[in-house]
């Protein structure tokens, strides 16, 4: 029995049609939506410098951040846009190892988010440093006070170096994956100042085939070295929690059990953009098409519940190791005072997702965006249990508290939102959203003699 | 990059016909000829005879590099330029130094890669020429330079044409 591929363009194209409908968005005037889209993404983004402004001014003591609960909001955040990001890492680069054809159309934008969700990650840890302006000891460089050198052995300075490796090869394997397609814009322009901008930014690419053979292989290289990097990326971040001793943080499951929340919570982004990117981008439908979304919704309940495994296993061995303070952190965990977002979690990241054991839920565009949103909800409640009830219930009662939420930490967490819309949407219309030179050798996958090498 | 050259282009619109055309230009013993695509097409690498690319030694070396400086540094810094008893723990914390250590051959290795083939590509190239436009969406090309072995323009228009080329022209200082 032979089953038929589906093809990956839903319409049969020529060459130039291809061409014509990726660079549209850049070439045209954008529409009502885009512009309505980045005055309220910029509106919140304004919002958000304005609110980090006032907490570098006053100081951390604005937001909720205090004694016991000396981690809140900022790494909370730090987390979950870090989080976001794996999954474009995932698709841009595993996939492309396991030479999964379908990846290559949704590749560049899930790259985009990888790269956006860094940036906007980036910041937290730096407003959490609650002096700011002094973020540049993190580095290591020679100085007149001793020299003083950062500490290597600090699982915080870890993550300095592979949030910044993760973020400088991130932005070098999509920058170098649009040298090409920057070259399809450049011969298209009619405009002086187009080609000069996108003639710059394509390095004067012309296709040449001994130029193509060591262009594939660096590609395949970044690929190949950015798959063990977000692996260690999110180990590194857990490292951050599981390398202290408190209850809840000092469990071996973490690497693990944060990389598969990463993935989802990546898919989870992925599905909200993708079904925006289809409703402003009605063209782009014969690429990212429903088959594209029905795999990635099988990914978001895979690693849906691989995240409630992890729950589960966490409340086991929380009990079999008879340790009690571990036991206690978790009962604490699912029925303390911040029960309620433990139930959300579990809710969100476990149960809402089962809906798509359905076929007809995997292949419906609403239901998939309102699971998005909720499984975007469940990761960041995940990482807020993971931090602030670890922490507000550790070994003494005396040391017991609450976190002290303000509207500042809503203000910072929203507002970040701002700045990750605002980026993904600029760059909608100023880079072709959906790589040229890569969905070009697809077209004829899943049609009648195509795709015959597989 | 090569100084500048001229010689003789053929055009097609089919990616199949370019590739047996690249296939039969290097049997008739043209060695410096060059395909240009919009597109990376698969098989076009023997068609046109090229050597696998050297740029994994480079991943190699830098990888390598990247690794020993990170873990150096961070042993001079811990044990010789400002030992400081963190915890207990030994100056060379060997365990404690591998993620960083990871991280910069990672680093190293990715930046020089990339670096490799921006020089071996000889890019970036201000202002190159453009033989056409179409390069770059949906046509592909065949130039054969006319310091290639055997050359005669005639020779070559009619091998080109007889290859199915949609149009054979003179180009210069490409």
């Amino acid at each position: 029995m032979m089953i038929k591929r589906q093809p990956l363009i839903t319409v049969e194209k020529s060459l130039k049609e291809i061409t014509d409908d990726i660079c549209a968005p850049v070439e045209r005037f954008p529409n009502k939506a885009w512009w309505c889209g980045l005055l309220c993404a910029k509106a919140l983004f304004i919002y958000y410098l304005v609110a980090i402004g006032f907490v570098f001014a006053y100081g951390m003591g604005l937001m909720g951040t205090n004694h016991p609960v000396g981690w809140g909001t900022d790494i909370v955040t730090f987390v979950f846009w870090i989080g976001i990001g794996h999954a474009g890492t995932l698709i841009s680069a595993i996939l492309f190892l396991f030479r999964q054809k379908w990846r290559t159309s949704i590749a560049r934008t899930a790259e985009a988010m990888t790269v956006f969700a860094v940036m906007t990650a980036g910041i937290f840890p730096l407003i959490h440093t609650g002096r700011p302006w002094l973020d540049f000891w993190l580095i290591p460089y020679p100085n007149q006070r001793g020299p003083m050198w950062v500490n290597f052995r600090s699982p915080l300075l870890w993550d300095v170096f592979a949030v910044s490796t993760y973020a400088t090869v991130s932005i070098v394997f999509w920058y170098i994956g649009m040298v090409p397609d920057f070259a399809t814009i450049r011969d298209r322009a009619t405009h002086k100042v187009r080609k000069l901008i996108y003639g710059i930014l394509s390095l004067g690419w012309r296709g040449s085939a001994r130029h193509w053979s060591h262009y594939e292989m660096v590609y395949m290289i970044l690929a190949g070295l950015a798959t063990p990097l977000v692996l260690s990326v999110h180990t590194i971040v857990s490292f951050d929690f599981a390398v202290s001793g408190l209850p809840g943080w000092h469990t071996t499951i973490f690497p693990p059990y944060f990389v598969a929340g990463a993935i989802f919570s990546g898919f989870g982004m992925v599905v909200t953009l993708m079904t925006l990117v289809r409703i402003g981008f009605p063209s782009f439908k014969q690429y990212i098409t429903l088959d594209h979304m029905e795999v990635i919704n099988k990914i978001i309940m895979t690693t849906g519940m691989m995240v409630g495994y992890a729950y589960a296993s966490e409340f086991f061995i929380a009990w079999y190791s008879g340790n009690p303070y571990e036991t206690y952190a978790f009962v604490n965990r699912a029925f303390g005072p911040y029960a309620w977002s433990y139930w959300i979690m579990v809710s969100c990241n476990v149960l809402i997702p089962q809906i798509f054991w359905f076929k007809a839920a995997r292949r419906s565009i609403p239901i998939m965006f309102v699971v998005s949103i909720f499984v975007n909800i469940g990761m960041w409640f995940e990482r807020f249990v993971i931090t602030v009830t670890s922490l507000h219930r550790d070994f003494l009662p005396t040391n017991w508290g609450q976190y002290a939420w303000t509207m500042w930490d809503t203000s910072i967490l929203f507002g970040s939102f701002g700045m990750f819309l605002t980026l993904f949407l600029i760059y909608l219309r100023i880079f072709p959203a959906i790589s040229i030179a890569e969905v070009k050798p697809v077209r004829h996958v899943g049609r009648d003699g195509g795709g015959h090498h597989g | 990059m090569a100084k500048k050259m001229s010689g003789v282009l053929g055009l097609w619109s089919d990616e199949s016909k370019v590739l047996v055309a690249a296939r039969k230009v290097r049997e008739a013993g043209f060695k410096k000829f060059d395909a240009i695509t919009p597109y990376p097409v698969h098989g076009m690498e023997e068609a046109v005879g090229i050597k696998r690319s050297g740029i994994p030694w480079v991943t190699f070396g830098a990888g390598l590099l990247g690794g020993v400086l990170g873990l150096y540094f961070q042993y001079w810094v811990a044990s010789v330029d400002w030992p400081i008893n963190i915890g207990g723990k030994p100056f060379f914390s060997l365990p404690a130094f591998i993620p960083v250590t990871f991280e910069t051959t990672v680093l190293f290795a990715a930046l020089f890669s990339v670096a490799a083939m921006i020089l071996v590509n000889g890019l970036p190239a201000v202002n190159p020429k453009i033989l056409d436009p179409d390069l770059t969406s949906h046509k592909f090309a065949i130039l054969i330079p006319n310091n290639d072995v055997g050359y005669s323009q005639g020779k070559v228009e009619d091998l080109l044409k007889e290859l199915g080329a949609d149009e054979v022209r003179l180009f210069y200082d490409y």
